[in-house]
């Protein structure tokens, strides 16, 4: 026999206004099963629950329902409440009365029979309510960051600064990512490679911090707590066990022409290489595909000369299994291609800037390098055509971003500030030097942002120009730049030296089959999906599994900052014990009727349900049947809805309960 | 199969070179072309600035001309009737209203499987570039070739779709398998100023400039084109611009099917050379090409 008490809030005005909760609360104590009913102003204040928790031992309720706001807001907070009384907290079930009914509707008497309405429906969901436990599923305090630039790097530290062991994995030969190829960062213009190195320097020294590099990620098994990784560690050819970082193989190689991908095919490198100087680990690799004792068989130059024997020619990729409860996935940016050639479907080029075409028609990131003192011009500004000093310098913003017809619609939020920067840094290099910018917007948002543009324009003599270009060619050693200034409503040409487009930032271009390992969710640009884009920023759908930096979304060094050390904060909090506890709406399989079609297996948007096999007390198998993994299951019902012979139900939402307030609806 | 032909009105007169040369070409690779019966002009720009329905009632009851005398698949050389008859196709497909008013012009049955051929796209997807090459009697040796395709041509690219409006390359590569260079220039698709050339000749003065310049820089012999407007805009007005702005250009301007029938073998006293204002014999003789 059900003993149900109901307690209608007033919540002050804000429900009080629009239904007559005292009404309702009489009506309510009327109902079948309801022993008792009262409505109080602040049921979510202290003396207001302490009225529910004497209700429940005063009547001994053997279920409650609280008329109030809704269960996002306090739902928390009434079950606390009955659980201390002595009542199971999933006996306390809430009808919505506010956002559902006092704050939608303005007809009092239309609202209050609404509202009793709720009250009635969640009366008979309740009756049939059971008690539940929460999940307790054991916890590996161990994360993985997958990503070794700034955002991975900041995850990194902070978790293991925490107390919990992490393990990096870097697809290249070193850590550092884009944020190493930069100059000088905005707006403080310090220099990139000297803030970041130490931070480098301390995740290859943290005791906390297993660095794998010129790795990736292989599979991954498994759900949150209990993550199982196959890393594979590619071959570099180099013993990192021996191996000093002396330098001398890279000197010794007699393949010095290759086109170097930290430098963006601006400077050259060896066939054995560390990407750049200050690389963490500073230990080379031999690039496969251009070394001659690879190609013909002939030379080992670096063999010979290596005194500690670290190069093996022999070596192999080799696997290795990780366990980790966590993991941050911080894989970082690419630039938009910009030629007529586009990877991607729905991308297409822009031919008429004459990148590809031109060599000296360049992109943001090249400009960087030429800007870099560890560039492949140290650090004077030099165009690739002629080794010239350029005098003139177009910058043009949007190449490739907020283009619908180019199929980027999105703004990439960092180029209005390092195009300021690049006409800053340019300016400070070449004193006669003149740059023109090309520009939609300003988009100059951050602490000290505008102030750093305004500088750029006022003190740095950059002449802004607001309009597109339409087109660049070649005469003789110049670039014509045809474009538009529409604040004064003229065609403007200039004869450049060099042209630097400010690219897009878009997704890696790997990043599908990552993200299809993770469960991780993608948008139609390949930015990783965050579980809510407001309020749970660096969460993914995927439980355990978190994001951190540009993998997300095009932002800034400070931001993507902030979301690694937010990440390391979940992170922690997933680890700071030796178990996990979940709440307890997970589908379970009735196994007598489970007839094993797998329609829910394939239905699972989780992948949280498994084949079990039941076997006689012989070993012999009788039936294969669904079986729900309680960790993983997220309780969204779907398998509910597929499974053909009723044979699974969902805990806390059982059909039982839900046809219940669907009869009571109607009644 | 018959290709229906449709000349419009520059090919009988203006353009008589292009409408011979593409006819000679056709002669010597066996592709059929048939003059669609009673053909109207396309109404090319007149047509479209003055009423938007009559700048697709034209093109489109050409298209149905030739539907009825069984020809499905037309070929317009000139750029303009090409961009028309492509226009109007694309517009009753994609609206019902266009497509109901049509039919209320016109009263006829739409058929929209109608197909519009360039005659670059003609000799690149129906005939074949591969197969043209083994056609090739008198590869145009050491001859530099700058590839004007103009606005009409390439533009715009949802509705002509046949190449990339920035870089295109089909009339270069074309230029390649007649053995002659094509070289590298930066104005392939920048406009002439068009028949700006009546009311404005100011403008098609410079703007022809420009591309002439572009092209003497970029160390052409000649420019390439592929439709009437372009090819009086870049020919006839030479000596105005000479005039004008103290330049010397004497550079001979072909059409491409001219080149194509050369390197076909055929006899280039049939191709028309003599209609040009800048002749190209000089040139011709000089590469040792006739």
């Amino acid at each position: 026999m059900a003993r149900v008490g109901v307690f209608v809030c007033h919540c002050g005005e804000n429900i009080a206004r629009t239904v007559d909760c005292s009404s309702v609360a009489e009506r309510a104590s009327k109902l079948r099963d309801v022993v008792y009913s009262v409505d109080y102003k602040y049921m979510c204040s202290d003396p207001g629950q302490t009225l529910i928790k004497d209700a429940v031992k005063k009547y001994e309720l053997t279920g409650v329902v609280i008329a109030s706001c809704s269960p996002l807001m306090h739902e928390k907070t009434f079950r606390r409440a009955v659980s201390e009384a002595g009542l199971n907290p999933f006996l306390c079930e809430m009808a919505n009365i506010r956002e559902h009914c006092s704050w939608v509707h303005e007809d009092k008497e239309d609202a209050t029979q609404k509202a009793f309405d709720l009250i009635r429906i969640m009366v008979e969901k309740v009756k049939r309510n059971h008690p539940l436990q929460p999940i307790r599923i054991p916890v590996t305090r161990r994360a993985m960051v997958i990503g070794g630039g700034v955002a991975g790097i900041q995850a990194s530290l902070d978790i293991a600064d925490g107390g919990r062991q992490v393990v990096l994995v870097e697809k290249s030969p070193s850590i550092g990512g884009h944020m190493a190829q930069l100059s000088e960062t905005f707006p403080t213009l310090d220099c990139s490679q000297c803030i970041l190195t130490p931070k480098m320097v301390s995740v290859n020294s943290h005791k906390n911090i297993k660095l794998y590099t010129y790795s990736e990620v292989e599979s991954v098994e498994g759900y949150i707590g209990n993550f199982e990784v196959t890393i594979r560690k590619k071959a570099r050819y180099v013993d990192d066990t021996k191996c000093t970082g002396c330098g001398i193989c890279q000197q010794k190689c007699p393949m010095k022409k290759i086109p170097g991908e930290f430098n963006t095919g601006l400077g050259k490198r060896t066939a054995i290489y560390v990407p750049f100087p200050q690389a963490v680990p500073n230990i080379p690799v031999i690039d496969k595909e251009n070394c001659t004792y690879f190609k013909t068989g002939k030379c080992k130059a670096c063999e010979k000369f290596c005194d500690r024997k670290a190069i093996d020619f022999e070596q192999k990729d080799e696997f290795i299994k990780e366990k980790v409860g966590a993991i941050v996935v911080a894989t970082g940016y690419d630039l938009y291609s910009i030629k007529k050639e586009q990877n991607f479907p729905t991308v297409k080029g822009y031919g008429e800037y004459g990148y590809g075409k031109y060599p000296d028609v360049i992109n943001s990131l090249q400009f960087e390098r030429l800007l870099s003192a560890s560039g492949p011009t140290f650090g004077e500004v030099k165009r690739p055509s002629d080794g010239k000093t350029p005098e003139t310098v177009v910058f043009i913003q949007c190449v490739g971003s907020r283009d619908d017809a180019k199929g980027i619609s999105y703004c990439s939020k960092i180029c209005c500030m390092y195009t300021a920067k690049h006409t800053m840094l340019y300016k400070h290099k070449v004193h006669n030097g003149k740059a023109f910018v090309f520009y939609m917007d300003i988009r100059s948002a951050g602490k000290n942002y505008d102030e750093f543009v305004r500088r750029a324009i006022e003190e740095d003599e950059a002449v802004y120009l607001r309009g597109r270009v339409s087109k660049i060619y070649q005469e003789g050693d110049k670039l014509i730049v045809k474009g538009a200034d529409t604040l004064s409503g003229t065609q403007v040409e200039i004869a450049a030296d060099l042209v630097v487009l400010a690219t897009a930032m878009t997704a890696q271009s790997d990043i599908v089959p990552l993200a299809q390992k993770l469960g991780v969710g993608y948008d139609k640009y390949h930015f990783l999906s965050e579980a809510h884009p407001k309020l749970r920023p660096v969460e993914t759908n995927s439980a355990g599994i978190f994001l951190a930096g540009a993998c997300q979304a095009p932002k800034d060094i400070p931001e993507a900052v902030a979301q690694a050390s937010a990440a390391a904060s979940k992170v922690l909090g997933l680890c700071s014990s030796e178990e996990l506890e979940r709440e307890p709406y997970v589908a379970t399989v009735n196994e007598t009727t489970c007839a094993g079609c797998g329609f829910c297996i394939t239905a699972c948007p989780y992948q949280a349900i498994e084949r079990k096999e039941i076997k006689n007390r012989n070993g012999e198998v009788l039936k294969t049947v669904a079986s729900v993994n309680h960790g993983v299951c997220q309780g969204c019902g779907t398998c509910l809805s597929i499974c053909r012979s009723k044979s699974i139900d969902l805990a806390g939402f059982t059909d039982e309960e839900v046809y219940a307030e669907i009869d009571a609806m109607f009644a | 199969m018959d290709y229906g032909y449709f000349p419009g009105c520059s090919l009988h007169s203006t353009a008589k070179e292009f409408n011979i040369s593409t006819k000679a070409v056709c002669d010597e690779i066996d592709i059929k072309l048939k003059e669609i019966d009673d053909w109207v002009c396309c109404g090319a720009t007149p047509a479209h600035n003055t009423k938007e329905e009559l700048g697709i009632a034209l093109p489109y009851s050409n298209l149905l001309s030739a539907s009825g005398q069984g020809l499905d698949n037309v070929v317009a050389p000139c750029a303009a009737c090409y961009n028309r008859l492509k226009t109007a196709k694309h517009h009753v497909n994609n609206s019902e209203t266009i497509k109901n008013r049509m039919t209320e012009i016109l009263g006829d049955e739409i058929n929209t499987d109608i197909k519009v051929f360039h005659v670059l796209e003609l000799l690149r997807d129906e005939y074949g570039y591969e197969k043209l090459k083994t056609m090739v009697k008198k590869p145009l040796k050491d001859l530099k070739v700058a590839c004007y395709y103009g606005c009409l041509l390439v533009r715009p690219t949802d509705v002509v779709n046949f190449d990339d409006p920035e870089d295109p390359v089909s009339m270069d590569d074309l230029v390649t398998v007649t053995g002659a260079q094509p070289v590298q220039w930066s104005h392939k698709t920048e406009c002439c100023g068009a028949s700006h050339a009546i009311p404005q000749t100011n403008v098609v003065l410079e703007l022809v400039r420009r591309i002439l310049n572009a092209a003497k820089i970029a160390g052409a012999d000649c420019i390439a084109v592929a439709c009437p407007l372009c090819h009086v805009n870049l020919d006839m007005r030479q000596s105005q611009i000479n005039n004008e702005f103290m330049t010397e250009f004497k550079t001979p301007i072909l059409y491409i099917t001219q080149l194509v029938a050369l390197s076909l073998g055929v006899d280039y006293k049939k191709l028309g050379f003599e209609s040009h204002f800048n002749e190209p014999f000089t040139l011709l003789k000089e590469k040792g090409i006739i």
